[in-house]
Order: structure tokens, then C-alpha cells, then sequence
């Protein structure tokens, strides 16, 4: 039986947002989300941030947020680690609720990318990264991942072309979510000529920093059924790291720590992979999809990109491993720490049918992944509308 | 023969490096963060050493194709200026090996 329950929701659209500050963006979500489960304050809050001490010179959201949207004292603090801090917070609400010392826990993911630009967005940016071995010799979250991709593309003899299929879906699904940061359809085609970030990383392969909050309110299962009509009951929820460096891995093809966090998410949830009906996998890069696909069981070694290939077949809404089914990444935009709670705001209107034209027919299980830096946090969590 | 930093950590005995090694994978890197705009685009790599561990960092003096394998030995360059008032810092690189 599960332990705990979403009955909230809230999202701000990913974007530029210039005429808000971070305060106003998380407290924004996290209001959308209260209102959604009925009710007025939460007893805990757990806001997700990766940069907020280089982006915004904030730290200690928790009172920050806390304070603004009036909570009158309550417990709160920020959950980091990196890109993944999203799915972090939600874990530590889900641990929190479960051992009964939180009754409610609301969970605000927020990140503002876009105060500082080039350069220096990049440094702000880096502090992910191992500062002595990898930031300090120049790189760069994109040159890492492209680092991973040739070297993947070199040992299977793949072209850039075989990659393309993850960003026409993400594209293709962002087109019709209004929170989405980019709502264009790429062109076929158009992946393998895109201006190189990092090559053979592109400007159609990397997912583009966005400003934007989410929020979820999470109960224990015991008590959400009586306080909301339809409860998305969290049936899985499990965190592994491996080293933050990939020179550190002794293959750093296989994500380790992707791999054991679905093993043991799958496990607590006693679901098979067949028996999960959407994937929402950290796809900031498509060399990450890729690579995910292959830890966790969904293709063999080296053939994790073929999930792209046949225009949707498998990945697209209707097919049988529906992925970024809002865009991902990609297209709705990576608002950094906050990425992972978009995921499980998300995954509750795909199980609840309010997921309109995003829409995968019959979603009742899903399995949400977030990602810190390229797999050094993994943290996968099952959704399901069913308490089992 | 050893395979990571963390094993030279685990042995808690200094190593000397020979400083050769080869491509172990590359990508050029276009937009640099602060401190190594004056060096952008440039080369980052990751290199495996005869020794066994791979080392994170940038391949320079690179003249003619860059490949994975190619044949890399280690050199001092400067990395990163910190501005007016900030340090200017010094560490390895590779370069295809002369000879």
C-alpha cells in the first residue's frame, strides 16, 4: 500500500520571466497548488532550487517563501542537488509524510535562469559540476554531455541523425502545452544542421534553460481520499548517486544510479516495466534519453536511441513508451531544480485525464525521472491513481 | 594499473604520471563560462592515461583533425584569467604528442 498521496497541483508557464522574481513565481505555483487540493497552509514546505545562490544570490527559500506566502512559521527549507532537486524535495515530502511526523507537505519547486546571461549564466550554472576537476579545465554541462555522446556515437558507429527522433517528439508533444518555453515543431531534418553547443551537442539537442515554478501538495493515502476526489497515490519513490564526474566511472556509458533508482522504485510499486504507461525520462540532452532508455531496461546496450527512430512509433503519445509527453525538457524548457516537480505536476494530469490535447489514452501509472548533472543523482519516483 | 582517482586516493600513496595518454572522447566548447571567454571555442577532452584513469581537460595547440585514440601528452597552460584582480590560473592540458 502506499504511503502518501498528490491532491494538488500548480504550474507556471516555462519562460522568460523577467516581470517576476523568484518569490513571486514559486509562491504563484505553490497557491495554484493549494487551492487545487483545498487547503489553506501546509505544516511543511519544501522548496526545490539548484542556483538560487548563483542565479538570484538567495539561499534559505524555505523562510523566503514561506514568510511571502504568509505560512505563519511553519518548517521549511531547500532541497539541492542539482538538476535533480526537484525530484529530491518531492522524495523528502514523500519521507516526511510517510513517517507521520507531516501531515501535509507542499512541495515548490522554483528556479529563475534567466536574470544572467551568457557567460556568466554558464559559471552560475557550473557550480553542479566538480569544481577542482571538471569547472575549473573550462567545462560545461553541455560540452559534458557531448563528451558522453561522441563517445557513445563512436563505439556504436551512430550518426548525429539517429538522435533527432527524442526532440521531433518533445517538439511535437510542447506544441500543444500552453506552459511550454519553445511550442515550435522542429523539422525533420533540421537536428543534425542546428548550431553546435558542444559538438556533437546542438542547439536542438539541449534543452533550454527557463524561469518557472511547480508545486504539488502531498497527504498521507490514508487521509487523501477525503480530501480529494481523485488522489495520485505515490507507489514508488527511490534516490541513488554515482560519482559527480564521468571520468570517475569505470563505464560511463551505463548510468548506474538511473538503473538501481527504477530498479528500486519499480520494486516498492511491484510493477513491471510493461505495466507502466508513461516514461518521463530526464531528457535535457538526447544522449541522457538514450542512455536512460538502456538503464533502465527499455532497450539493450547502444540501442537505447533506436526508441527514437520510426517518427513517434514508440515514444510518441500513442505509442507504447509515451516520453516528454508535455515536451520535456526540451520543448516546455528546463527550469533547473524546479524540472522534477513540472515532471509530477505533470504525471497528475496525465493520470487524471486533465492532460487535453497532451492527452495519453488510458495513463493510470507512470514513472517520472529526474537527473542531477549526468546521472550523478538519480531519483525515480511511480505515480499511480491506484493505491496499491 | 590503476583506474580512477579514487583508487590512487584508496592506495594513499602519490602516483607519478607519465603524462601520455589518448583521445577518449572531445567536444568543442562554445559557450564558455566566465574566466575562459578569451580561450573560446576550445577543446575539451576526456583523456585516458597509459596509467588508467581518465582526466577531464582541455587539448590544445590542436592543428588538423582530433580524433578519439589519437596519442595526447600532458602540458602547463594557463586555464582561467579572474579579471583585473583575480588570480590567473595555471594547470595541465594535452596536445597531440610531438613526435
Amino acid at each position: 500500500m502506499a504511503k502518501t498521496a498528490i491532491i494538488g497541483i500548480g504550474m507556471t508557464p516555462v519562460s522568460e520571466h523577467w516581470g517576476s522574481s523568484l518569490r513571486e513565481l514559486a509562491a504563484e505555483a505553490g497557491l495554484a497548488a493549494l487551492k487545487d487540493a483545498r487547503i489553506q497552509k501546509p505544516d511543511a514546505l519544501f522548496v526545490a532550487n539548484a542556483y538560487g545562490s548563483t542565479f538570484n544570490n538567495q539561499t534559505q527559500l524555505g523562510a523566503l517563501v514561506a514568510d511571502y506566502m504568509q505560512f505563519d512559521g511553519i518548517e521549511a527549507y531547500t532541497i539541492e542537488a542539482g538538476d535533480a532537486s526537484g525530484g529530491a524535495a518531492l522524495r523528502a515530502a514523500h519521507l516526511a509524510v510517510a513517517s507521520g511526523e507531516i501531515r501535509t507537505a507542499l512541495v515548490i519547486g522554483a528556479e529563475k535562469t534567466t536574470d544572467i546571461v551568457a557567460s556568466a549564466r554558464v559559471a552560475a550554472r557550473n557550480i553542479s559540476l566538480d569544481a577542482d576537476y571538471e569547472a575549473r579545465h573550462g567545462a560545461t554541462l553541455p560540452a559534458m554531455a557531448a563528451l558522453l555522446m561522441r563517445r557513445y556515437m563512436y563505439e556504436y558507429g551512430l550518426e548525429l541523425s539517429a538522435f533527432e527522433g527524442f526532440s521531433l517528439n518533445a517538439h511535437l508533444n510542447g506544441s500543444k502545452n500552453a506552459n511550454a518555453m519553445y511550442r515550435n515543431k522542429l523539422r525533420a531534418g533540421a537536428f543534425a544542421k542546428a548550431p553546435m553547443v558542444a559538438e556533437p551537442v546542438s542547439l536542438f539537442d539541449s534543452a533550454p534553460d527557463g524561469d518557472g515554478a511547480a508545486a504539488v501538495v502531498i497527504t498521507s493515502a490514508e487521509a487523501a481520499p477525503d480530501m480529494s476526489p481523485n488522489p495520485v497515490y505515490i507507489i514508488g519513490s527511490a534516490a541513488t548517486t554515482d560519482s559527480l564526474m564521468l571520468q570517475e566511472r569505470p563505464d560511463m556509458l551505463a548510468l548506474n544510479a538511473v538503473a538501481s533508482s527504477t530498479e528500486k522504485a519499480l520494486a516498492q510499486s511491484s510493477l513491471g516495466l510493461d505495466d507502466i504507461h508513461i516514461f518521463e525520462l530526464n531528457d535535457t540532452f538526447t544522449i541522457l534519453t538514450a542512455l536512460s532508455a538502456e538503464a533502465i531496461g527499455l532497450a539493450p546496450r547502444g540501442k537505447g536511441w533506436e526508441l527514437a527512430s520510426e517518427d513517434g512509433a514508440h515514444i510518441g503519445l500513442q505509442g507504447q513508451r509515451p516520453m516528454s509527453t508535455f515536451g520535456g525538457m526540451k520543448s516546455r524548457g528546463n527550469p533547473a531544480g524546479a524540472a522534477g516537480v513540472y515532471q509530477a505536476a505533470e504525471a497528475c494530469l496525465q493520470i487524471n485525464g486533465r492532460a487535453e490535447d497532451n492527452q495519453v489514452e488510458g495513463a493510470k501509472t507512470v514513472l517520472i525521472q529526474n537527473l542531477g548533472g549526468l546521472g550523478s543523482t538519480a531519483i525515480t519516483h511511480v505515480l499511480s491513481t491506484n493505491n496499491r | 594499473m590503476v583506474t580512477s582517482l579514487h583508487e590512487i586516493v584508496e592506495q594513499g600513496e602519490a602516483v607519478a604520471f607519465s603524462g601520455y595518454g589518448e583521445v577518449y572522447s572531445f567536444t568543442v566548447v562554445q559557450d564558455p563560462p566566465a574566466g575562459f571567454e578569451s580561450h573560446a571555442p576550445y577543446v575539451l577532452g576526456l583523456v585516458k592515461l597509459d596509467e588508467g584513469p581518465i582526466v577531464t581537460a582541455q587539448l590544445t595547440d590542436i592543428e588538423g583533425e582530433l580524433a578519439i585514440g589519437d596519442r595526447v601528452e600532458m602540458v602547463t597552460r594557463r586555464l582561467a584569467t579572474e579579471g583585473p584582480e583575480g588570480m590567473i590560473v595555471y594547470g595541465y592540458k594535452f596536445r597531440k604528442v610531438l613526435r
